[in-house]
């Protein structure tokens, strides 16, 4: 789980909210758009980490999808995660794998979910303690509302729009889909969190082509 | 579990780690996981993750130990975790200064973990039962009880290259009597199910009843102990046994029980050699042995620093969770 915001659904109440048709037709656009953007960018042999473990199930496609000749690498952001001090040691922890220098590189950098940006933020941490990397693309797969830290994505398959006790999580590896569902109770002490349920709103943004997606809750 | 063991919190976590004994092999698996997500960060340009950013780790040995104080500072360090070491010997203990007078001192500073040897068994117990609850305590070995990171960097070790416990020979050959070390590690052998276990020794150098005692078989001739097995583990004699009429010479043990080429040629052809250091060479074994192809001593070495490391953030992670009141943040 790369994301720290988003929780083991409770699975009384998790739903599919994207089926593996609509992640495939998700990650062709993004392949669509880091081609763009790498082009423009004139990056022509750019290095993809995808962060533990959705980040990796996606960077997996993204990464066949544009035939890059460097491996794949993998990152957990574990142990620099900002909530050690909260909820402790994060139960899975696999080992990162950067399997070429970074320094002076293109990266691209592959995840999930973006949600308050605190898992993007430990990455890039983790990066630069392995080195100096020359630019850093953020890709991933769903952005959501919600972010707490100034960071954007420059690559999004699907956007939503969702109330805060709500959570997306990717489910895979095989097929992908992606799962909607309510976060567990939060503990006491965080008041602002709205008891009224609505349903995700469509964002206008959502999709970023001619062909825009379409957010079924 | 039916009796409380000082080590675990009420939910089960490592609060801290002063011996193998009564811990389940889920948790042995746990420390030997989470070693392995730490082994990673010696390949990092900046060694260091920021986990115990802002923790204090004081190492107090009472006893002399070059690599075990080393290795435990460099685990702190990656830790980003500030590290005091104290040489005890040459400071207030010295002076008359009681153990709990040093401790609660200590404490008084604000540090949050002891890593603790000291010649008497029974000692990181002891600091453990007299600490300030929000201080966590590591055993780097009391007398002859525990040495229980050496334990499990060493079965960190062996996993790395036969990954089926299940299914293993191991053989330790050495003072049995006297090690710490090997008590630590036939525990931790026995709770993680390897198929057997061995002990090879002069006589002099068995606990009596050590078979029925420790579930282990006895072996008095090393060719015929190390035959078939896939792990043979030395320990370090003592030069001090030498003189206490349990053993005869120098000379005269490494021709009995010191590991050379040819008596390890019964072994299994991919079994591995483990030495906790610092080696005897032509003592317990052959120099060729010792920097051969089947030795990953200096991996062990390695393998120290992030089993330390699992170690001391699972301690810290859950001390910091009982301060916090947990249960409300964690959901699996």
């Amino acid at each position: 789980m790369s994301n720290p915001d988003i929780r083991t659904p409770d699975p009384g109440r998790t739903e599919l909210w994207k089926n593996a048709a609509e992640i495939d037709a998700a990650i062709a656009r993004m392949v669509d758009e880091l081609t763009v953007l790498l082009a423009r960018q004139g990056i022509a042999d750019p290095l993809m980490i995808g962060i533990h473990t959705g980040g990796v199930w996606v960077a997996e496609r993204l990464h066949r999808a544009l035939g890059l000749h460097e491996p794949l690498g993998h990152l957990d952001i574990s142990f620099y995660r900002d909530d050690f001090t909260r909820i402790g040691l994060h139960p899975q922890v696999r080992p990162s794998c950067l399997p070429v220098g970074i320094d002076d590189r293109h990266l691209i950098l592959v995840d999930d979910v973006l949600q308050s940006g605190r898992t993007i933020r430990a990455a890039l941490n983790v990066l630069f303690d392995y080195g100096r990397p020359a630019s850093v693309i953020l890709a991933t797969l769903a952005e959501r509302t919600g972010r707490e830290l100034p960071i954007a994505p420059d690559v999004v398959g699907l956007r939503a729009r969702l109330e805060r006790d709500e959570q997306i999580k990717l489910s895979g590896p095989d097929p992908l889909v992606l799962l909607r569902g309510q976060t567990p109770r939060k503990p006491a002490g965080k008041s602002d969190l709205k008891d009224a349920r609505s349903t995700p709103e469509e964002d206008p943004r959502a999709g970023t082509g001619s062909d825009p997606e379409t957010n079924r809750p | 579990m039916n009796t409380p063991n000082p080590q675990l919190d009420a939910q089960g976590h490592l609060k801290h780690f002063l011996t193998i004994e009564g811990l389940s092999r889920e948790l042995l698996t746990e420390i030997l996981d989470r070693a392995e997500g730490f082994l990673g960060v010696a390949q990092q340009a900046v060694k260091k993750v920021p986990l115990c950013r802002g923790k204090v780790v004081a190492n107090l040995f009472f006893e002399n130990s070059t690599r075990t104080r080393t290795t435990f500072e460099l685990a702190a360090k990656r830790l980003s975790a500030d590290v005091l070491n104290l040489n005890i010997s040459t400071s207030a203990t010295a002076k008359g200064e009681t153990l709990l007078d040093t401790l609660h001192n200590l404490e008084a500073m604000h540090v949050d973990m002891f890593v603790v040897r000291h010649a008497t068994s029974g000692a990181a117990h002891f600091i453990a039962a007299h600490a300030d609850p929000h201080v966590s305590i590591i055993n780097a070995g009391d007398g002859r009880h525990s040495h229980p990171t050496q334990g499990m960097l060493d079965m960190f070790t062996i996993r790395r290259h036969k990954p089926d416990f299940a299914s293993l020979r191991v053989a330790i050959v050495g003072d049995i009597l006297h090690s710490r070390v090997a008590r630590s590690q036939i525990l931790a052998l026995t709770t993680l199910g390897v198929a057997e276990i061995r002990v090879i020794a002069p006589r002099t150098l068995l606990p009596s009843q050590v078979e029925e005692a420790f579930g282990v078989r006895a072996f008095h001739d090393l060719s015929e102990g190390v035959r078939d097995v896939d792990v043979v583990i030395m320990l370090r004699i003592q030069r001090e046994r030498m003189n206490s009429a349990l053993l005869p010479s120098e000379h005269e043990y490494f021709h009995l029980f010191g590991l050379t080429e040819k008596r390890l040629s019964g072994a299994r052809p991919d079994a591995i050699v483990m030495h906790p250091g610092p080696i005897n060479r032509g003592v317990e074994m052959d120099s060729q042995v010792a920097d051969g192809p089947r030795s990953v001593i200096l991996e062990q070495v390695t393998n120290g620093i992030a089993v330390r490391m699992a170690v001391m953030s699972m301690c810290i992670g859950t001390q910091t969770l009982n301060s916090q009141g947990r249960g409300e943040f964690l959901n699996g």
